[in-house]
């Protein structure tokens, strides 16, 4: 075909494109890396997962370094290059509080069906602080999302319908077709209608 | 920056035939309505009669049993809605007697979703599973055919894998039991020769684009005799099958679209065919734990689908696409949804591959220069993607 100089816009922002091409901070030689916090989320089956090891000078509390690896979509890796930039030189604290919204408005914005793949390497990050909590006996200071049952009869919990919101949920109808939560009784329908709504804010809104 | 393009999406669309251009703009003058009676309508008239008797000479039909269309989409649509019409207004009020859909787990969403639409609607649906290669179980097709008559709908080629379907054989067997055939035969019409009486089908959906003509315009061939119900009614346009004023740019530019096919298929077919084995062994030759899906020879010369695990598939195809490749992914990353293709699970391929294959359709313009280039960048895009991969594919890290 013939060549063009026809320049036609990316298909995400600019700096995820730089992101892409260049992802920063990639853990290259896993065997020697002597991590001092490890988090890995996700699973092959959804299409990605992440693993996050991060570095810790213990005095300070500082993250001095922060390395990972994805398989994953051009968003997940350009997220997580940035993600990984953004917590180096910050407090523990400091960056377990960095939230995907964060790191989208850093990217210069994210399509809504894109950001379930951001939010990957935010949830590494918080795993390998807490797993670096946990190493060193600061049980106390381990923030768990622990997991609650919303939907009695099928077993859902609100991390399940967290993950449908950011997949797109948007209606009651929405969730039930996808976590099949409130097909028996109904009586957590309106639990789901307050946690569509707080995540939708948390996840999507300005 | 001037980077190469070479597009390799065909089985999405096709540039359009520079000759085909042509026609259309020459047709642009004629801005009559074909149902008019006075010389403006009959000359627009005239031009449309010319370019469904191409189409239908194509496929072997006659041009009374072709009706045009507004896509490949509209005209399977209307193929399944016919059972779903409960109007005795309707000229076919009575005409088909069963209620039952038969179809494939591999067909193309415009069929799968409305046959899911078609199941709410009191109609029963039996979905064939194929085997690793995408082909029919014909057993399981036959004993659901014994059941008693139905709509058969299968797709000739796949839009994604390539596997060309023995439509035929399903054809005489659908019909040994009193059913209905319908195939989409929207990827391999204009690829491998189609005749609508060798193959003996009812119905047959056909799109311009697929085949270097313009968007927005598919045909549907009807059997002569064949019990039909229009979707989209009010006109007499398409002898009442069709209503609305009909796109007569887009069917002449489809009438030429099929007589230039009729020159270049075969020879296009050769060369690819050599194209897409050189792709093949090019690729296998630099890259490790590369997999081929489709049927090893009943596919379509064209299309190459193929999995690279450990390698996410909207991450290769925007990689490529950053060196001027244009391929397509059955990742479900790239649709925003979270599951893969539904054709590569369907195949039985494990969710992790399927999430890490890409397709690879090349068209009329493809060049042997395009193809040395994919074998080039492709491998090392690979790599890049491996790298930083939480998967470990063995022999691929120890490199």
């Amino acid at each position: 075909m013939s060549e063009t100089s026809t320049k036609v816009e990316w298909v995400y922002s600019e700096k995820l494109k730089e992101h892409f091409i260049k992802p920063r901070n990639i853990l290259e030689d896993e065997r020697n890396y002597q991590e001092d916090g490890k988090g890995v989320v996700g699973n092959m089956k959804c299409g990605d997962e992440m693993m996050m090891g991060i570095k810790v000078d213990k005095e300070k509390g500082i993250i001095t370094d922060c390395k990972w690896k994805t398989y994953g979509c051009a968003s997940a890796i350009a997220s997580t290059s940035i993600l990984s930039e953004m917590v180096i030189g910050k407090t523990l604290e400091d960056a377990y509080n960095i939230s995907p919204k964060d790191v989208a408005k850093e990217l210069g914005g994210l399509p809504i069906h894109k950001v379930h793949c951001s939010v990957l390497g935010d949830k590494a990050l918080k795993a390998a602080i807490n797993d670096y909590y946990r190493r060193n006996g600061m049980i106390d200071k381990i923030k768990e999302d622990k997991a609650r049952v919303v939907c009695q009869c099928m077993d859902v919990t609100d991390k399940e319908i967290e993950e449908a919101v950011l997949d797109g949920a948007r209606t009651f109808l929405d969730i039930q077709e996808k976590t099949k939560a409130g097909t028996v009784c109904g009586e957590c329908k309106e639990e789901i209608l307050g946690l569509i709504e707080k995540y939708k804010k948390e996840h999507f809104e300005e | 920056m001037v980077i190469r393009r070479v597009y390799l999406d065909n089985n999405g669309t096709t540039p359009l035939h520079p000759m085909v251009k042509e026609e259309i703009i020459k047709a642009m003058d004629v801005f009559g309505n074909p149902s008019s009676l006075h010389q403006f309508g009959r000359a627009a008239k005239v031009m449309m009669a010319e370019a469904r008797e191409a189409v239908a000479s194509f496929i072997g039909a006659s041009p009374e049993e072709i009706v045009f269309t507004g896509s490949g989409s509209e005209a399977n649509n209307t193929v399944l809605s016919i059972l779903a019409c409960p109007s005795k207004q309707c000229s076919c009020f009575n005409s088909v007697k069963f209620n039952k859909v038969i179809t494939s787990i591999i067909e193309h969403p415009c069929v799968i979703e409305t046959v899911k639409c078609l199941t709410d609607r009191n109609t029963e649906v039996k979905y064939i599973n194929v085997d690793k290669y995408g082909k029919i179980i014909m057993d399981e097709l036959e004993e659901e055919l014994k059941r008693g008559p139905a709509l058969v709908s299968i797709m000739t080629a796949n839009n994604e894998i390539g596997t060309i379907q023995d439509i035929k054989k399903i054809s005489r067997l659908a019909h040994r039991y009193g059913s209905l055939i319908h195939t989409d035969a929207v990827q391999a019409v204009g690829k491998i020769p189609v005749d609508v009486n060798d193959l003996g089908v009812d119905f047959l959906t056909l799109s311009a684009h697929k085949l270097y003509g313009p968007k927005g315009i598919g045909a549907l061939y009807i059997h002569k005799n064949t019990p039909f119900c229009p979707l989209i009614r009010g006109g007499h346009q398409e002898n009442g099958r069709r209503a609305g004023t009909e796109n007569t740019l887009g069917i002449v530019g489809f009438g030429k679209a099929v007589e230039l096919r009729k020159a270049e298929m075969a020879a296009d077919h050769e060369r690819l065919l050599s194209y897409k084995n050189k792709l093949k062994e090019g690729l296998k030759g630099k890259i490790d734990h590369i997999y081929f899906n489709g049927h090893p020879e009943d596919c379509l010369a064209n299309t190459l689908n193929v999995s690279f695990p450990g390698a996410e598939g909207e991450a290769i195809l925007l990689y490529l696409d950053l060196t001027g490749i244009a391929v397509s992914t059955g990742s479900a990353c790239a649709s925003g949804s979270l599951d893969p293709s539904h054709v590569l699970l369907g195949i039985g391929m494990p969710i992790e591959y399927a999430h890490g294959s890409i397709r690879i359709s090349m068209g009329r313009d493809t060049t042997e220069e395009d193809i040395d280039y994919v074998i080039e960048v492709l491998p090392e895009i690979i790599k890049k993607i491996r790298r930083m991969s939480t998967v470990d594919v063995e022999g691929v890290k120890n490199e």
